[in-house]
């Protein structure tokens, strides 16, 4: 690691007037950031905490129907807080990484980050989500660009996401056997006016929304409505643990398992 | 009634108090007054000529204490290979070069080229930034069959090609093999890849070099399996420092696995730089250098064939294998696949005729060497996937082939040079077969596929060749050391023993079982026993722990050095009963008068030993210490039969391991639970070479599986609960325990038992596949499924 400085904000107003400063960057769980510090593949000059800033923190729902979750909120505390009103995303909060990452690792972080294999992006996606961010609202749609990339702006932070509740979700994860990300999973939410289906894992292009499969399941909401469908394997993810063609055979077998698990 | 203490008991791993609760001593927790901190920068270039290493920048930098580069060692020796093959034309091995730091080209990813020495490690890598290397980029050598055409880049260019040996074994019988061939009536031919691995012991590699101008004593702390070992090829071959005036230290070591048995140059280096700082210079591996640094294990390639007569009886085996030995020659690098490999190949057969072919060859890779089972997995392994191809090919039921075949009368003479001078192959067949519950296996096939899985079963049978060795046989067959274990018992004036052992514990736990022993032996309690190990300075020469060799080569010295302790004290013994010593027997911790109730307690004997008042002073010395030394006359040979189920998701390709039985036949045992926890923890990195470890290069040379972000090692949850037997035991017949070892058989018996299981699998889903590579991945699986 290199040397850098620490601020520890109380609001969200202090913590974006202390990512003013050069080279400032926003430190959540660590989970992602500090092993890269370790490896010195960064170097921040200041990193603002968001880990004691209370309006970021907790799951609650809002007049409108929605869980929203605050930017800062852990994924434990999201799998034990969401499980009743959303259970397919406290059940994905819920098998990220181990015990000590669960208590480490955020929602604003995850989704900061992007990585290409990361769960909550798909979970983010399928539910049509809102990101609410300290200058403003960014729909999942227009938030999600390509790997490693986000809508965000610099020094803007995530505060909280807005997930609409679906009538019925499933998340279906196939894991990479070292670091057991998902080597591709798919999250498939069913909505009154439509299903939405998100992949992570397996596209060159990050998270991505599966629109074949959306359309047939949103005529016919079955597993066999997608058994016969093959995703595109040009744009796939291909290394030591699948294939670009492996990827995209998955992609439709978790896609056929969530909703066969969405009974 | 199971014992409840002595040999025989499942006595409590008395180290573990320390280890569980944090009071452990590893290398890492030694720290020396007034120490600095090296930092190596690594080549990320697999090879290229090393032009300049400019050092100027970092000399200034903040807390730099001194840079170090391949210059500063051109006048040291070269890091030693402690084993010479000889090839089939009856010439050496070609030998490179092996600095301590590079100079004149980098070879693998990881080599060390320059190292800073400063007052922290993170002052230390600041100024390693500050380094500038000048490096002209050559094609890497990587793929094994590529580096021995004639055209290939040469990774040394003052060799004649990258081939380190071609061996033939037996070189004689290889006419009378091919001949066989030409006469079989059936043959089965199988090509297969024996994955690389990384060992990835817990606790990375430590070494903390400390030097006292006042006297020119050198001490090295170090993970390492066998201190005395570093401390002779250390001092003599690469530093020029003598034993005397050298001190190894290897304290806890968490985790060996063969990795920590080689004399690595981040030794040399701390030991030097020690002594050229004038303070002690500590290092310690993080993760990612324990992955280009720590030397692999297994990458083989390998093509065998069986041939068979018409009653199905092997007659004449013959493999062809390509041994990856890495850029540099490691400590034991050149006898893994051959003297741990080649004589191995006639497994648990009669096969009358064995020819082995090995040619090893130099690469951009990091250095291969032994990793748990060194050569012997790589043996059973082929043999073992080789013989379930014939009986599928030849459609016979795969256990009734190996039973067959299997060889029935010891002491049996392989055709491949040792002497099995004991076993029962068919008492851990049958015993595994009960255990394996075969009958109820179509059952379970079927809940699988009411599921819409496949569920398959696989066995292996395997020997293995333990308690390395018989010091005169290696010697002959290249061995640049001797493999002896020694031993000192003192046993103090008010009883107690300390017995100080050239044996190496990274986890085996002797610190238990050889104190079962010498109690059992005095008929004393254990706790009357302390083990000392890891300290050239207060242990006898000792070779140190490798190749399941502790308890048979070891203990062995230990029940000498003992036998020798209670002759003379049944001489004291005698002195103070007035008896005649042939009388006098010792017998749960008292010496008594054979037919008389006159008895001397232990404790008395030892006290009149050290205050000899009363005491036969023109017969014997006082005091009570005794050394031996023990060489084995012929290595032991554990052997079992694992099964393995499987289920496999065929929409997946992934493959979970349902049901797991080993039955071993590991002679006499000490402690049940210490061997069950050894066999267990074998297994785990045996399944994981066969599902998940997989170490890979690029073509580059680039390392791709360099964290645990991409080497997926074994959890928990990867593995069932095992059924685990020792309870078929032929012991050993030449040392004085009739102990065979144990450490390695799990890791050696496990990986053909799964992928026959996968295959059997994918067999019953209408996929009759031949053959598929480790780590059985579940896109491999996929892709064979649906090529
Ligand atoms: C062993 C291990 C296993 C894991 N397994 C999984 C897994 O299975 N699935 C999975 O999805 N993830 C997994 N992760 C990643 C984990 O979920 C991380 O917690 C997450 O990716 C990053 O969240 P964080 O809060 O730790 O962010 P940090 O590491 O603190 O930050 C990550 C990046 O986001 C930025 N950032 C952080 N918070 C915000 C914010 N609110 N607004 C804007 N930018 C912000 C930071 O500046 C940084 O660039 C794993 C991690 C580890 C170490």
């Amino acid at each position: 690691m290199y040397n850098f400085d620490v601020e520890m904000p109380t609001t969200i107003a202090d913590a974006v007037a202390a990512l003013g400063r050069e080279e400032a960057q926003p430190l959540s769980g660590g989970q992602t950031l500090i092993p890269t510090l370790k490896a010195r593949l960064a170097a921040p000059s200041v990193l603002v905490s968001l880990h004691g800033i209370p309006e970021m923190k907790g799951v609650c729902k809002n007049d409108a129907g929605q869980v929203c979750i605050g930017g800062a909120t852990t994924h434990a505390t999201v799998a034990a807080d969401a499980a009743a009103d959303y259970p397919a995303l406290a059940s994905l909060a819920a098998r990220i990484g181990d015990p000590a990452v669960r208590n480490r690792g955020t929602i604003g972080g995850s989704i900061a980050n992007n990585d290409p294999s990361a769960c909550y992006p798909a979970g983010v996606l399928a539910s049509g989500a809102t990101i609410v961010t300290n200058s403003r609202e960014i729909a999942a749609d227009d938030y999600f660009q390509g790997m490693f990339d986000t809508a965000l702006e610099e020094g803007e932070i995530v505060t909280e996401v807005k997930f609409p509740v679906p009538e019925a979700a499933h998340y279906e994860k196939h894991l990479q056997p070292a670091s057991r990300f998902p080597l591709v999973a798919v999250f498939v939410a069913k909505f009154a006016d439509g299903v939405r289906v998100a992949v992570t894992g397996a596209s060159e292009n990050g998270v991505f929304r599966w629109t074949e499969a959306e359309e047939a399941l949103s005529a016919n909401f079955s597993a066999d409505a997608v058994a016969g469908l093959k995703a595109d394997g040009s744009e796939m993810i291909s290394d030591l643990h699948g294939s670009g063609t492996y990827r995209a055979h998955l992609v439709g077998v978790m896609t056929k398992r969530a909703v066969a698990a969405m009974g | 009634m199971p014992k409840d203490h002595g040999i025989g008991a499942s006595s409590k791993r008395r180290e573990d108090v320390r280890f569980l609760t944090g009071e452990g001593n590893y290398t890492d927790d030694i720290n020396v007054n007034g120490q600095a901190h090296v930092f190596f920068l690594r080549s990320d270039i697999a090879h290229g000529t090393l032009n300049s290493v400019d050092t100027s920048a970092a000399e200034g930098m903040p807390g730099v204490v001194k840079v170090f580069t391949g210059a500063d060692f051109e006048a040291v020796g070269s890091v030693p290979c402690g084993w010479q093959v000889t090839d089939k034309h009856g010439e050496p091995m070609q030998e490179p070069r092996h600095p301590v730091l590079a100079h004149g080209k980098v070879r693998h990813v990881g080599e060390p080229i320059a190292a800073v020495v400063a007052e922290t490690l993170e002052q230390a890598r600041d100024a390693a930034e500050a380094i500038v290397v000048d490096i002209t980029d050559l094609p890497a050598v990587v793929d094994m069959k590529e580096a021995v055409k004639a055209d290939a880049p040469k990774v040394h260019d003052d060799l004649t090609s990258n081939l380190c040996y071609d061996w033939g074994f037996v070189e004689e019988n290889k006419g009378a093999v091919d001949a066989a061939f030409e006469e079989a009536a059936h043959v089965t031919t199988l090509e297969l890849v024996n994955n690389r691995l990384v060992a990835n012991p817990m606790e990375p590699r430590v070494a903390v070099g400390d030097y006292a101008r006042g006297t020119g004593d050198h001490t090295l702390y170090t993970t390492s399996q066998n201190p005395h070992v570093i401390r002779l090829l250390m001092g003599a071959f690469v530093l020029g420092i003598p034993e005397h005036k050298l001190r190894v230290v290897a304290p806890d070591v968490g985790g060996g696995f063969g990795t920590k048995i080689f004399h690595y140059q981040e030794e040399a280096f701390v030991t030097f730089a020690a002594k050229a700082c004038n303070r002690a210079v500590k290092w310690t591996s993080s993760r990612s250098e324990a992955f280009m640094s720590d030397a692999h294990g297994r990458d083989h390639v390998t093509k065998i064939e069986l041939a068979l007569d018409k009653d199905n009886n092997f007659t004449a085996l013959r493999t062809d294998t390509y041994a990856n030995m890495g850029a540099y020659l490691s400590t034991f690098a050149p006898s893994v696949p051959t003297w741990l490999h080649g004589t191995l190949m006639a497994g648990n057969y009669k096969t009358p005729l064995i020819y082995v072919n090995v040619k090893a060859v130099f690469t951009n890779t990091v250095p291969v060497d032994a990793y748990r089972g060194a050569g012997r997995p790589e043996a059973t392994y082929q043999l073992e996937r080789l013989i379930d191809k014939c009986a599928h090919e030849l459609k016979v039921d795969p256990i009734k082939l190996r039973r067959q075949n299997f060889v029935m009368e010891f002491p049996y003479a392989t055709p491949v040079a040792v002497e099995y001078d004991t076993g029962d192959y068919v008492a851990t067949m049958d015993k595994l077969e009960e255990m394996a519950d075969i009958a109820g296996f179509q059952k379970r096939r079927e809940a699988s596929e009411a599921k819409g899985k496949l569920r398959g079963f696989g066995v292996n049978c395997y020997i293995e060749a333990c308690g390395i060795a018989p010091s005169n046989l290696v010697g002959q067959l290249g061995a640049r050391a001797g493999l002896f274990e020694s031993c000192t018992v003192r046993v103090n004036a008010t009883g107690g023993l300390v017995v100080m052992t050239g044996s190496h514990s990274h986890g085996q736990g002797h610190e238990t079982s050889f104190s079962q022993v010498v109690a059992d032996m005095i008929g004393i309690p254990e706790e009357m026993v302390e083990i000392v190990h890891g300290d050239t300075a207060n242990t006898p020469m000792g070779m140190g722990t490798y190749g399941s060799r502790s308890l048979a080569v070891g203990g062995s010295a230990m029940v000498r050095a003992t036998e020798k302790i209670i002759a003379k004290a049944t001489k004291i013994a005698s002195h103070l009963l007035e008896a005649s010593e042939s009388d006098v027997e010792l017998k749960d911790g008292a010496f008594t008068v054979a037919g008389t109730d006159k008895s001397v307690a232990w404790g008395d004997v030892t006290l009149a030993a050290y205050v000899p008042h009363n005491y036969p002073l023109e017969e014997i010395e006082p005091g009570l210490e005794e050394t031996a030394f023990y060489d084995p006359s012929n290595f032991t040979y554990p052997s079992g039969a694992y099964a393995c189920e499987v289920e496999l998701d065929p929409e997946t390709g992934q493959v979970t391991v349902e049901r797991f039985s080993a039955a071993d036949d590991f002679g006499n045992i000490v402690n049940p639970m210490i061997v069950t926890g050894q066999v267990h923890g074998g297994l785990a990195q045996g399944i994981g070479q066969a599902l998940l470890e997989n170490c890979a290069y690029d073509s580059d040379g680039q390392l791709l599986s360099a964290s645990y972000m991409d080497y997926a090692m074994p959890r928990a949850s990867d593995l069932p609960f095992y059924d685990v037997d020792h309870s078929c035991q032929t012991p050993c017949t030449h040392n004085p325990l009739g102990v065979k070892g144990c450490g390695e058989a799990g890791a050696i018996g496990s990986p053909a038992a799964v992928v026959n299981a996968v295959l059997d699998a994918m067999r019953s889903g209408g996929k009759d596949v031949e053959h598929i590579d480790m780590p059985v991945s579940p896109n491999r699986v996929w892709e064979a499924m649906n090529g």
